[in-house]
């Protein structure tokens, strides 16, 4: 039985440790960030590592709130909490301010709370709750229909308040979706699509020339898609049913191939548009939209093997790194502790995300089960963009890196995605099958 | 459900799969590829430059000419700058309000982070008094520059400015960077090299917004600036500074040498420019000012401009006669008007009467036997022949080529050869009487005052020269360039020379010579007047002279352009310049105040 007196009863002690890690981690970065030889004291609250060191003092305090709760608060109140999130974030695009393009945050003074970030776990919860009712498949229509609005109205939301970045965020729920049954081939379709994007992006630069015909590289591609269509036809020629799907595709292929030029134009913003272009190495731009990827590539590649050691790292200690507390924390681990701190911070962070994903496996309540994922997708989608940014593998998209990069809302928000889930892990056990 | 369990192997996978792919991207970035690091050495390391201070320079006597003056800029940091009173900042820089907007704005313009001029060339008096407040206005400093500073006020076309590199410059030259200053044109620009110094390097850590974090491997691989060498000119600044003044409201030119080495004691070029005009933000004022001036006061005319040289001319037809053979020192040639125009006076017997009294039609005569020597028996060639052997014996007196002089934009002039002929007239088709004005210095030849300058001290040599220069002294060591004391004989035997200057000798002291009024009490002067005609209006005034006429201690050329008869205006200015540099006083002071009062930059033209 449970012991009632002891909230860490039953707590996943691995989770946290791990926790535990990635905050100090990002604190005493944050500290060689900020760092100068005139504001040396750690505890100093006047600069961006005392305050961090205030929210990670706030954080345990929500974490003690989290754990005095009943696990079944959480399932009861889902829909509840995401309501009033949304509600928030209508708020926030009224009232908000208006913060480097973005209007997502509330400003109280001069304390700002951005309530996208706690969209996330509520999102999660509510996805939760409706995706654990009785007689619900994913298979069906209908749940897809209702999971698309569940996820795409925080979505919206956030994407009217010209934040792209922490919209992507969402997309994380693919994993949740996938794991609970949503046809494979909705990734392998989402995979092939990013490809054909890319591959049209670098192509329709380009012109070819054969036997004196010029041909434009996205008419090419085109081409090609077609030939394998055909070539696939006549594979498939004794399944005449096949080739139904065969056109199909095709046909969706090539309109893909086409509107990739009004995407890119017209839809995307111009930064935007630019940045993906710089990281696919079609325009090369060091001191505007490759900067901040050009100088974070500098300073982690200066770290070299053991890295340069704390406090000594030059480029990010100079500033030359843009964001570097926030968005592009990596940077300075990079530098300071070279190849081996960057890769044990890979390794904690995966840890981290299979011991969730082991967690949440082992839930025998569906809603456990389904937030667990929610977590571990979210935490490793933010992982997955904000360190692929920083070394040159992703585009530039200002989102935070989990439990390291400064900033109150998102630590806290990190934290309460993260102890839900370990509240209900500890309650397992009286969840009744 | 089952089946779907499977699937957490999927995204576990998956999540393994990108861990892998960040660590090989890291490990390649971090560890294999070195580019990044080289990178990061550049990002960091700023060098900032110590500036040497300008090499000095004086004069022959040790009087200063060049200096550099402490000049303070006020510079901003936009970003560094709090609020503060701008009422009592603006009436301590004695701006107003609008223009402290203004200057501020196009410094923020310009980079927040970076220092930009907010006032250029604060005096040093204003600097005292704004330095000790500045404490309370942060994000304002005091820069400072040297300026070049002219005690004298002379000299300017010698001496030269400078100016900041351009960037055709830069490129050529590894040396230079932009913003760094180089001498543009005079002695700053010839010995360039020796006055600049070498620049000195500091490096210092920075970060993104170039603000300084320390230095480099304390200080280890920073080099001090070496400051530029002093220079010793050749010129009497006393000479210089006369000269000036005595071509005050005139055009031309006065060059005077030391003909026993070379040295250029004076070289006016009139008008000229107070050097101080050229200096650092009076520039931007000045230079157009100077540069549309209808005189053209930033021509050096006693370098660049290229004259007919006009009756001096008729010592070097002299000399060249006697020393081929056509004429001795006592032929004689009748004064024949209808030959080539002549003024009233009687026959001349000999070399020296004909120097003295400066007689066209027996120049006419002399160069008729230099030119057809009869060595051939066609006329034309004939004169070809002479001519080929006479421009190739002129350019031995260094006419018609650069006279490697000490500072830049030297002009040769123009002796005109055989080919020139030949290109202008065609093959055959010209003979010495297509050519007789070149026998009494008129016609397509040109001399630039210094090259007269230079045939006065090869006349007081009896035939040799060194090339005219401004090096005296580099710091304390007596090192001159080798080209300026190497003896130039001019080809022509020193016996020559005898009666040519006894000529020159009546020209100033014989009663009937062209020049008395070069005259100097107690030294005896031998001088060659001149009176070039020419298409701009009134005759050029010439005069060359050497004094004294035993162990000459000076030559000289004077050029006053359109001011008539050589002997009413170059011939006393020479002798002024004359006296005072060998007596250090002048006696005649009516000459002296004649010369001082004329304006002779509107005579009537000639018609």
């Amino acid at each position: 039985m449970r012991n009632q007196r002891n909230i860490f009863a039953n707590v996943d002690w691995p989770s946290i440790l791990l926790y535990l890690a990635l905050i100090f981690i990002g604190w005493i970065n944050i500290y060689a960030a900020v760092f100068n030889e005139e504001h040396y004291s750690i505890f100093d609250i006047s600069e961006r590592y005392g305050k961090q060191l205030m929210w990670i003092g706030l954080a345990f305090i929500l974490i003690i709130i989290i754990l005095l709760f009943e696990g079944h608060f959480f399932t009861s109140f889902a829909i509840p909490i995401y309501i009033s999130i949304l509600f928030l974030l209508i708020g926030v695009l009224l009232f908000g301010a208006e913060i480097k393009g973005a209007r997502s945050w509330f400003k109280i003074g001069s304390f700002a709370l951005q309530p996208s970030e706690f969209a996330k776990f509520a999102t999660g919860l509510a996805l939760a709750k409706y995706l654990s009712s009785l007689n619900i498949k994913m298979q069906d229509l209908k749940t897809k229909i209702i999971v698309t609005i569940i996820i795409g109205i925080p979505a919206l939301l956030i994407l009217l308040q010209g934040d792209a970045g922490s919209t992507l965020v969402y997309a994380s729920f693919v994993f949740v979706l996938y794991r609970e049954g949503l046809s494979g081939n909705v990734l392998l379709i989402g995979v092939y699509a990013a490809i054909l994007f890319v591959l049209s992006l670098l192509l329709r630069i380009n012109t070819f020339s054969f036997f004196n015909v010029d041909i434009e590289g996205d008419i090419l591609l085109m081409i090609v898609l077609g030939l394998i269509a055909a070539f696939a036809m006549y594979i498939t020629k004794s399944m005449k049913k096949t080739w139904f799907v065969i056109i199909i595709s095709l046909v969706l292929s090539i309109g893909l191939v086409f509107s990739v030029n009004h995407i890119f134009e017209s839809i995307l913003e111009p930064h935007q548009s630019k940045r993906i272009n710089v990281l696919l190495g079609i325009e090369s731009d060091p001191h505007g939209a490759g900067y901040n990827v050009n100088q974070s590539l500098i300073a982690i590649g200066s770290g070299g093997f053991s890295g340069k050691g704390f406090l000594d790292g030059t480029q990010t200690k100079f500033n030359f790194v843009p964001e570097q507390s926030t968005d592009f924390i990596f940077c300075t681990i990079g530098e300071e502790w070279g190849f081996l701190g960057s890769f044990i911070l890979i390794v904690i962070y995966i840890s981290l995300f299979l011991r969730l994903l082991y967690l949440a496996e082992k839930q025998r309540s569906t809603f456990s089960r389904i937030y667990g994922y929610s977590v571990a997708s979210i935490l490793f989608f933010h992982f997955l963009i904000n360190i692929g940014m920083t070394i040159g593998l992703a585009p530039v998209i200002g989102i935070p890196l989990p439990f390291i990069s400064y900033g109150g809302s998102s630590l806290w928000s990190f934290t309460i995605l993260l102890f839900i889930f370990i509240k209900l892990d500890a309650e397992r056990m009286n969840v009744l099958r | 459900m089952n089946n779907l369990s499977s699937r957490q192997i999927v995204v576990g996978i998956i999540f393994l799969f990108v861990a892998l792919v960040y660590s090989l991207r890291l490990f390649y970035v971090q560890v294999i590829n070195n580019e990044y690091k080289l990178n990061s050495d550049n990002n960091v390391l700023r060098e900032i430059t110590q500036y040497p201070a300008r090499g000095l320079i004086y004069d022959r006597n040790g009087d200063l000419l060049v200096y550099n003056e402490a000049a303070y800029d006020l510079m901003v940091v936009p970003k560094l700058v709090l609020e503060m009173d701008t009422n009592s900042f603006c009436n301590l820089l004695e701006i107003s309000q609008t223009e402290f907007v203004s200057k501020f704005k196009k410094a923020r313009s310009y980079s927040r982070y970076k220092p930009s001029v907010f006032i250029k060339e604060i005096s040093s008096i204003s600097y005292a008094s704004i330095q000790e407040q500045l404490f309370q206005y942060p994000g304002f400093f005091v820069q400072t520059r040297t300026l070049r500073k002219y005690p004298k006020n002379n000299a300017a076309h010698i001496l030269g400015y400078i100016g900041e590199v351009n960037p055709a410059t830069i490129e050529k030259n590894a040396y230079y960077r932009s913003g760094d200053y180089i001498g543009k044109s005079g002695l700053e620009y010839a010995y360039e090299d020796i006055l600049r110094g070498r620049r000195g390097v500091k490096r210092v850590l920075v970060d993104v917004h170039n603000r300084e974090k320390g230095s480099y491997k304390e200080g280890a691989t920073d080099t001090i600036a070496i400051t530029g060498k002093t220079i010793f000119t050749t010129l009497d600044i006393q000479l210089q500074e006369y000269g000036e003044k005595l071509m005050v409201n005139k055009k031309g030119s006065i060059v005077a040498i030391d003909p026993n080495t070379g040295e250029i004691l004076a070289l006016v070029s009139a008008p000229s420019y107070n050097p101080n005009l050229l200096v650092g933000r009076s520039v931007k004022k000045n230079y157009p000012l100077l540069a549309n001036d209808d005189l053209n006061p930033l021509f050096n005319r006693a370098t660049m401009a290229s004259y007919p040289p006009g009756s001096i001319f008729k010592t070097v037809q002299a000399l060249i006669g006697m020393q081929d053979g056509v004429i001795n020192e006592n032929s004689g040639f009748p004064c024949i008007k209808s030959l080539v125009g002549c003024h009233n006076h009687p026959t001349a017997t000999s070399v020296s009467s004909s120097i003295k009294m400066s007689c066209n039609p027996y120049y006419y005569s002399v160069f008729r036997k230099i030119i057809q020597q009869g060595k051939h028996k066609s006329f034309f060639k004939d004169s070809e022949v002479g001519l080929h052997q006479w421009s190739n014996q002129v350019k031995k007196f260094g006419f018609g080529q650069q006279l490697a002089t000490d500072i830049p934009n030297i002009k040769s002039g123009f002796i005109p050869d055989v080919k020139f002929y030949n290109k202008w007239y065609g093959e055959g088709r010209w003979a010495f009487s297509t050519i007789y004005s070149l026998s009494i210095g008129q016609g397509e030849i040109g001399i630039v005052p210094l090259q007269m300058a230079n045939l006065a001290a090869i006349l007081a040599n009896r035939g040799y020269y060194y090339v005219p220069h401004f090096i005296k002294r580099i710091d304390d060591t007596e090192h001159i360039p080798k080209e300026f004391t190497t003896k130039n004989n001019v080809g022509i035997n020193k016996k020559y020379f005898i009666p040519i200057i006894e000529g020159m000798e009546k020209v100033v002291g014989e009663a009937g010579g062209t020049a008395r009024r070069a005259k100097i009490e107690n030294i005896i002067v031998c001088g060659k007047t001149g009176t070039a005609q020419n298409p701009h209006g009134e005759d050029h005034s010439i005069f060359i002279a050497f004094a004294p006429k035993d162990n000459p201690k000076i030559a000289i050329a004077v050029y006053v352009e359109n001011a008539g008869f050589g002997g009413t205006w170059a011939a006393p200015i020479a002798s002024l310049m004359m006296e005072s540099y060998l007596t250090d006083s002048i006696k005649d002071k009516e000459k002296e105040n004649r010369i001082l009062n004329a304006n002779l930059l509107n005579v009537i033209p000639k018609k």
